[in-house]
Formats: C-alpha cells, structure tokens, sequence
C-alpha cells in the first residue's frame, strides 16, 4: 500500500504561479475568483465589525471612519473595489457558462484537438472583467485622492 | 540533488551515428515504500525530430538506467498509461515530441494528485473507483438481443451519437484529474474524467439510468464542486473536453439543458 505522497498537490496547485503560465488565462481567472471570494468574505466581516461601532456612540464612530481616511485606507478599498468588480463580472460569466451556454456543443472531435469550452468569447470575458476592475479602482481612487 | 551521468551518455551517443542532437531529461526519482526521498536524476540522451518523451525515457531504461519506473503500453496515445508531468503540465509521454517542447532539457515528474507508487508510475485507484461510481456503461432493463421483435442492438441514430462520441475517446490516462485545481484541494471530489464520462452516458439516448447516476454526482463534492477553470480541457490528449460535459451537464441538472 503506497503512501498518500503526491496524492494531492494541495494550497501549491492553487498558487503555483507557473501554473498559469501553462493553463492559460482561465486559470488565473479561477485563482483570482478564489482570491476575490477570499478576500471579500475577509472585508465583510470585518466592516460588519467597523459598523457595529456605531452603537458605541459617535466619536467611536467617527474614529473608526478615520481609519479609512489615510491613502493606506484608500489604498485598501480600491482594492476591495476592483475585487468587487471582478467577482461579480467573472461571477457572471462562469454563471452563464455552468448553465452550458457559451461552452460549445459536443461533436466529432478532429485532429488537432482544441478544447471548445476554451474559446475566445470566454477569453475576451475574463479580459473584459479584468479591464472593468482596473478601471473601477482607477475611478475610486481618483476620486478618494481628490 | 541530481545525478548526472555523463559518460553512459557520452557512450551511447557515440553508438547512435544519425542522430546530430541531444536532449537532457531531468527524472523525478522517489520511493514511497522505501523512504521519502525525492531527486532528480539527469541523463543525456540523443534524439531525432520525432522522438517522443516515451522514447527518451526508454533509451534511459535500456542504456542508461534500468531502474526508472514509468508506465506504459501501447505507445500510440491509446492506452493512456504514460501519463506524466512533462515540462511542468500534464501529457502523454508517448504523445509528446521532444522537438513540439522547444527545450533542450526535459523534466519529467509523476502527475499530481495522484499517490505515487515510484518514480513516474502513480496509483490510479481513486481514478478508476470514481470512473465506476458514474456506471460507465448503457443501463436498461430490457435485453439487447430481442429474438420476439428480432432487434439485435439498440439502434442509434447519427445525430444522437455525435451528442457524446466526443466524450468516448476517453482512454482514463487521467492528466484531466491531475491538472485539476479542485482535485489538488479535495480528496472527496469526483474529478473532471468521471463527471464527463457521466455526461458520455447521459447523453446516450439508449441509456435509461439517467437518476442512478445523476444521484451520485448531484452532491457537494461532486458536479458541483468544479469551479470551470479549464485545465482538464487543455491537457487531454483526446479532444474529450472534460470542462463542456461537466457544464453541460450541470445545464441539464438545472433543467436549462436538454
């Protein structure tokens, strides 16, 4: 009976980065979709943790929104933004594309094999979201900084 | 730490008279029966344009080093025994041609997500336990072989078999499962190989086992636990498109997709 090694590459097959180098741009989009998910539950706790301030009266209030004032506070939630923004525009789409829409349509495969479900208008979505997100953190943080 | 082996592969070379290149082939090397350790081992081989990782590993084990595990049968991407890690993603050895990898050193590793049984040869159980799970074959109640009706088959028409013949030239060598991100994180998951092979047979006009099966894959850790990031897609080497079934499947679950 072997030992379980290798058995799963575990956190290293998520983050490897050379991982998307060679599957292409739909593995970084998974990984950022994890990430963003990550990183947007780790936001929502801790602003219902800042909000629930405001029931310590409003100077406790008013320090925690100081918090948020610094350029490391816009800093942070440009990124909650474009996390935001790429969620939810990748949320979409792979919404659309598990419901088998956008995929292809099973045929007589012919050599050489190219893998329909990896096609340009999935490509040109993930590109679009992550255009859309840099341009919404480009928006908030001019008008943070302003 | 790797070994390298110089003058086995400066002899070699030397019996080789037409081949004008060489290839350095970096092996992962390890025992897990034995001890934990894991090396690489390096060996220069010669090659021509149309030698293939399989090839090379070959030469190794008749040439240079008789030791190196690696599996392997029919040598013409059929059998789906040579499954390897090759220059970091997943591929057929026997598929694969040096002169397609554009490098002049190969490293060739055991798949992941697999139990490593030696040296490239991995444990493919779990594989072949989830292939079962999905009741790979056409379920009905009835006999093939009518004799009061005379039908002999069930009888299939064109357009119904190139619903899931895409899905048939699945040959179980299991790189889909290894490049998987969800199969690096979860040990329960079904895995791309076994939900398309579910979607081959759902497909299938002929088949009435559609609830058995659906029952087994409609769970947490099944259908639904594949997050669509394509990998198994890019790496088979038989056009099946693992990533299609799985999402046109999960679109016939939800009732959108017929």
């Amino acid at each position: 009976m072997e030992r379980e090694t290798g058995a799963r590459e575990g956190l290293k097959g998520w983050l490897n980065p050379s991982k998307i180098g060679k599957f292409g741009i739909e593995r970084l989009a998974w990984l950022l979709m994890r990430l963003t998910g990550l990183g947007l539950l780790a936001y929502f706790i801790g602003h219902i943790y800042e909000t629930s301030h405001i029931l310590d009266g409003k100077a406790v209030w008013d320090k925690s929104l100081e918090m948020t004032q610094t350029t490391e506070g816009h800093l942070f939630l440009a990124l909650v933004i474009g996390m935001c923004v790429f969620h939810t525009g990748n949320g979409i789409r792979l919404m659309i594309a598990q419901m088998g829409y956008g995929v292809g349509k099973a045929e007589r495969p012919d050599y050489p094999y190219k893998p329909q479900s990896i096609n340009m208008k999935g490509k040109a979505c993930i590109y679009a979201t992550l255009g859309m997100a840099a341009l919404a953190m480009w928006y908030g943080m001019a008008v943070m900084f302003a | 730490m790797a070994t390298i082996h110089p003058k086995l592969s400066d002899e070699l070379s030397q019996t080789v008279v037409s081949s004008t290149k060489s290839v350095k082939i970096k092996i992962k090397r390890s025992n897990p029966n034995v001890n934990s350790e894991q090396k690489f081992d390096e060996f220069v081989v010669p090659i021509e344009k149309w030698t293939t990782v399989l090839d090379v590993l070959l030469d190794v084990k008749s040439h240079l080093d008789h030791s190196v595990g690696v599996r392997y049968s029919c040598r013409q991407a059929s059998c789906g025994s040579c499954g390897m890690k090759i220059n970091g993603k997943p591929g057929l050895a026997c598929f694969t041609k040096i002169s397609e990898l554009d490098s002049d050193t190969v490293t060739v590793e055991p798949m992941d997500n697999y139990p490593v049984v030696r040296d490239l040869a991995v444990n493919m159980d779990r594989m072949i336990n989830n292939h079962k799970k999905v009741m790979p074959y056409v379920i009905r109640e009835d006999s093939e072989i009518d004799a009061e009706s005379g039908i002999r088959e069930f009888l299939q028409s064109p357009e119904n078999v190139d619903k899931y013949i895409q899905f048939s030239s699945c040959i179980k060598c299991g790189l889909c499962n290894s490049a998987c991100p969800t199969m690096a994180m979860d040990k329960t998951f079904v895995g791309p190989q076994a939900l398309a092979q579910a979607y081959r047979y759902i497909a299938d006009d002929r088949d009435k086992g559609k609830n058995k099966r659906l029952k087994v894959i409609d769970e947490s850790h099944g259908i639904w636990r594949c997050h669509f990031a394509g990998s198994c897609s890019q790496v088979c080497p038989k056009g099946v498109d693992p990533a299609m079934g799985i999402q046109l499947l999960r679109g016939y679950l939800l009732g959108i997709r017929d």
